[in-house]
């Protein structure tokens, strides 16, 4: 495996990225001169010991007394695999054509039913473009453009299937306010207004079905209302993309009358609004760093993730969706602008692992390199952040996979 | 950079200023001058308008009334060149016809578009600014120094015969495909502009065989007359093309008509890098940060630049602006590094590459004496995601300062950062100046 790896690095010329090695060794052993657990802190000249998918020991090299028999990565910096916190990487293929692009179902506004699983796509290329740069875990699902689009959920990037790979299958209910929700052709929502006329209007049929079901179990199912049933409770929140910064106190009103939670997704103008967002503590996914700065985003900045955490405001960062080119952003590369535009650099790391893992309530299986947690590791060349850093090599579930060919 | 002219103070009064500004020495700095090595602790000599010297500090000797700026851990490089942008809101071509050469982007920019002075803040200072890849044929570039200015007059670079530089834009492959009067399919694409390079031949031939005399000339046929340029090779075909069959044929138009190209983004170059090198072809690449989005894009590499380079291609990058942000331009290069080119090649790429693909290597390009004083201060390597750029200079003015406010904001976003530039009922002028 390791000559694998080192066969990538010098290799020059472009190659689809090497599909999964299907049988893992049972154990193996990762070395860095620096190995950031993001519990703790870093270790120089440290190691992970891989057992069975899962992290068995972390440490210094000298004490991990590794096997002489058990085989070895080496990078100069090995971290926690890293967490893309909202894209639609695997719904929105490479290709770019109708056949590929299972983001958004323009039949009706509102469609909480439509479940993630149900369309993501594995083996979509993308998937393992994003897998190359170390990214082992993503919140991904129905994108923004309609009021209420559907279902996001959580899933490895090991490109088995969705069935295989996925950790949580419901995460977040996808919702669009401002001008990005407007339906087409004269349909409804046409303005700021209906959109969260009608958002409320359906929560508060949410409300009423759930009561009915409480008194009459005959009550016919409602996969919609089921979901939507769920964000009431707390369970799930609503994902709310919105740019604008009232369309952001639009958000933050809809969730204090149903009580439910929401995540603000993209949100270029919550620099206006921080105390806002703070009073009501909610996360905040910015957009991309390099998202372009037009229409609703005009007034974006690449500051956005420093502001957020200047203001103390929890967040995460996020490839995001997009119709053109580049059909999936790289959470890495948007994390590294973000660092050369105020973030600093220890920051951005634990907000693509350790953050992004709390706010999709997997934190006790990833985000840090602790024993017993999966065996979710990226390896780097140099600083993870720098333009011509290369990553390596990605471990998932104690899978190896080469690097993003160079 | 927002404007410092009171408004009582016509642009001509701005640049009669400009004209008599002392001489600005930039001492200490770590210089990359593109065409000789790099100058760990340089100066650089700048005076109305043109680089006077440059060398080890120690060797460059500072007039006395030169303004001294102490450059010291700065690094300066020539202005970033950009060899394919769309920004100044430029449109060429309308829906009426595949093949438009009449149609000038001159006649479209505004100067005020907030995406100039975005670009400024990238450290660009000289684009070629091009219509769409919508057509056959879109129309006529126009290469503009990122002065500041209100008009396109302002922008644009006079070549000693008195017209503006530019090209001719042309695209293949999907992107021009449309209903009927546009191709729809890669055949009828090429019939179309070998016929219309074809009438232009004839038109040429009728204007020759009219040897100046006023009443044997053809009528007047302004898309011909630039068509005739082309096969003159007065102006550069700028081709947008990505897929290497699309390239070939590029290639196999340009054999026959024998115009001069600069290939555009060539997402599948890497494909026909031997063929592109045997042609002698330039080529202006994009680096996206992932492949796909389009059919035609499914195979893009980051490694294409790196690849054609070593095949003997010379190798410009470009922003596509906005496709990518002109404003991290540096790291469009940064990444081809990355993906395995040679630095100082990618270096070039963002500069003397660039500006023999646009004729303008006598005057830009390098640091070099003679030529015009277009420069970046940056604040460190240039590759480095660390990096800003602090300054940029056009013709020995500042356009951009990342230590004004007002130019910051259109480095790092915020509110208004898209609009564009503040304008009094009078003319330019900054608004406590009102």
């Amino acid at each position: 495996m390791l000559a694998l790896l080192v066969a990538a690095v010098l290799s020059h010329a472009p190659q689809d990225p090497a599909p999964a090695v299907p049988a893992p060794a049972r154990a193996f052993a990762v070395l860095g001169k620096t190995v950031v657990t993001m519990a703790g802190d870093p270790i120089q000249d440290g190691g992970v010991i891989v057992r069975d998918g899962k992290i068995e020991r972390v440490g210094k090299e000298a004490e991990l007394a590794l096997p002489a028999d058990m085989p070895v990565l080496r990078a100069a910096i090995v971290t926690p695999g890293l967490i893309d916190a909202h894209a639609t990487v695997g719904l929105s293929g490479l290709l770019n054509i109708p056949h590929d692009q299972d983001q958004l179902e323009r039949s009706s506004p509102i469609q909480p039913e439509l479940r993630a699983i149900d369309a993501f796509n594995a083996r979509d290329e993308l998937v393992a473009w994003l897998r190359g740069f170390g990214i082992t875990t993503v919140h991904t699902g129905h994108g923004p453009g309609a009021l209420v689009s559907g279902q996001t959920f959580v899933v490895k990037l090991r490109g088995r299937s969705a069935d295989q790979d996925v950790v949580v299958p419901l995460a977040m209910v996808a919702t669009t306010l401002g001008d990005g929700g407007r339906a087409r052709e004269g349909k409804a929502p046409g303005t700021r207004a209906k959109s969260v006329a009608m958002l409320r209007e359906q929560l508060q049929k949410t409300r009423e079905y759930v009561q009915k079901k409480q008194k009459d179990a005959a009550t016919p199912t409602d996969l919609g209302l089921d979901v939507l049933a769920k964000v009431l409770a707390g369970e799930v929140p609503l994902l709310v993309t919105a740019h604008r910064s009232h369309d952001l106190l639009s958000a933050l009103r809809v969730a204090k009358e149903f009580g439910i939670k929401v995540v603000l997704d993209g949100a270029a103008e919550a620099y206006l609004v921080l105390p806002e967002i703070q009073a009501a503590g909610v996360w905040v996914l910015p957009h991309p760093a390099m998202a372009r700065t037009r229409d609703e985003l005009a007034n974006g900045t690449m500051e956005l993730p420093k502001l957020l955490l200047d203001a103390k405001v929890p967040f995460a960062l996020q490839s995001g969706y997009e119709s053109y080119v580049p059909k999936t952003r790289v959470v890495l590369w948007e994390a590294g602008v973000a660092v050369g535009h105020g973030l600093p650099a220890d920051a951005a790391l634990k907000v693509l692992t350790v953050d992004a893992a709390k706010l999709l309530g997997i934190d006790g299986r990833v985000g840090s390199l602790v024993a017993g947690k999966d065996a979710d590791l990226a390896l780097f060349d140099g600083d993870p952040f720098e333009y011509t850093t290369h990553c390596v090599g990605t471990v998932i579930d104690g899978v190896q996979f080469t690097g993003t060919p160079r | 950079m927002v404007f410092r002219c009171f408004a009582a103070l016509a642009a001509v009064g701005c640049a009669v200023l400009a004209a008599q500004e002392a001489p600005h020495a930039f001492v200490g700095a770590r210089i990359i001058p593109i065409d000789a090595p790099v100058i760990e602790r340089g100066t650089l000599l700048v005076r109305a308008g043109r680089i006077v010297a440059v060398g080890p500090t120690a060797e460059v000797r500072v007039p006395d009334d030169a303004v001294t700026v102490d450059a010291a851990g700065r690094t300066i490089m020539p202005g970033l060149i950009c060899s394919h942008s769309h920004i100044g809101a430029v449109a060429g071509a309308d829906s009426s016809g595949p093949i438009q050469p009449e149609v000038r982007a001159l006649d479209s920019i505004n100067p005020l578009d907030p995406g100039i002075q975005k670009a400024q803040a990238g450290g660009i200072t000289t684009v070629n600014v091009m219509p769409g890849s919508g057509h056959l044929l879109s129309g006529q570039t126009i290469y503009l120094k990122l002065r500041d200015g209100r008009t396109v007059d302002e922008l644009a670079i006079k070549l000693p015969d008195g017209s503006l530089a530019g090209g001719i834009k042309m695209a293949n492959g999907t992107n021009p495909q449309r209903d009927p009067p546009f191709a729809g399919t890669r055949g009828k694409a090429a019939a179309l502009v070998r016929a219309q390079f074809h009438r232009a031949r004839e038109y040429q031939a009728k204007i020759a065989a009219a040897a100046g005399d006023p009443s044997k000339l053809p009528e007047r046929n302004l898309g011909l007359e630039a068509l005739v340029d082309v096969l003159e090779q007065k102006r550069v075909v700028h081709h947008h093309t990505h897929r290497q069959d699309d390239i070939l044929t590029v290639l196999r138009l340009q054999q026959e008509f024998g115009f001069r190209l600069v290939l555009h983004h060539v997402s599948e170059g890497w494909m026909v890098a031997e063929q592109i090198a045997a042609a002698k072809v330039p080529c202006s690449v994009i680096v996206i940060d992932s492949p796909g989005g389009k059919l035609e894009a499914a195979h893009l590499s980051l490694a294409t630049g790196g690849i054609l380079d070593r095949a003997g291609v010379l190798v410009g990058f470009h922003t596509d602006d906005g496709i990518t942000d002109s404003r991290l331009f540096l790291r469009s290069a940064a990444l081809a590094v990355r993906a395995g080119m040679d630095r100082d090649k990618a270096l070039q790429a963002l500069t003397i590459a660039n500006a023999r693909m646009l004729d303008l290597q006598d005057r830009i390009g390098t640091l070099t004496v003679g030529k015009d004083a277009d420069f970046v201060v940056l604040s460190g390597d240039p590759f480095s995601v660390y990096t800003r750029v602090l300054q940029t200079w056009v013709e020995g003015k500042k356009v951009f300062d990342f230590a004004d406010p007002k130019d910051r904001v259109y480095a790092m976003g915020g509110y208004g950062a898209s609009d564009g530039q503040a304008m009094s009922m009078c003319c330019f002028a900054t608004q406590e100046g009102q």
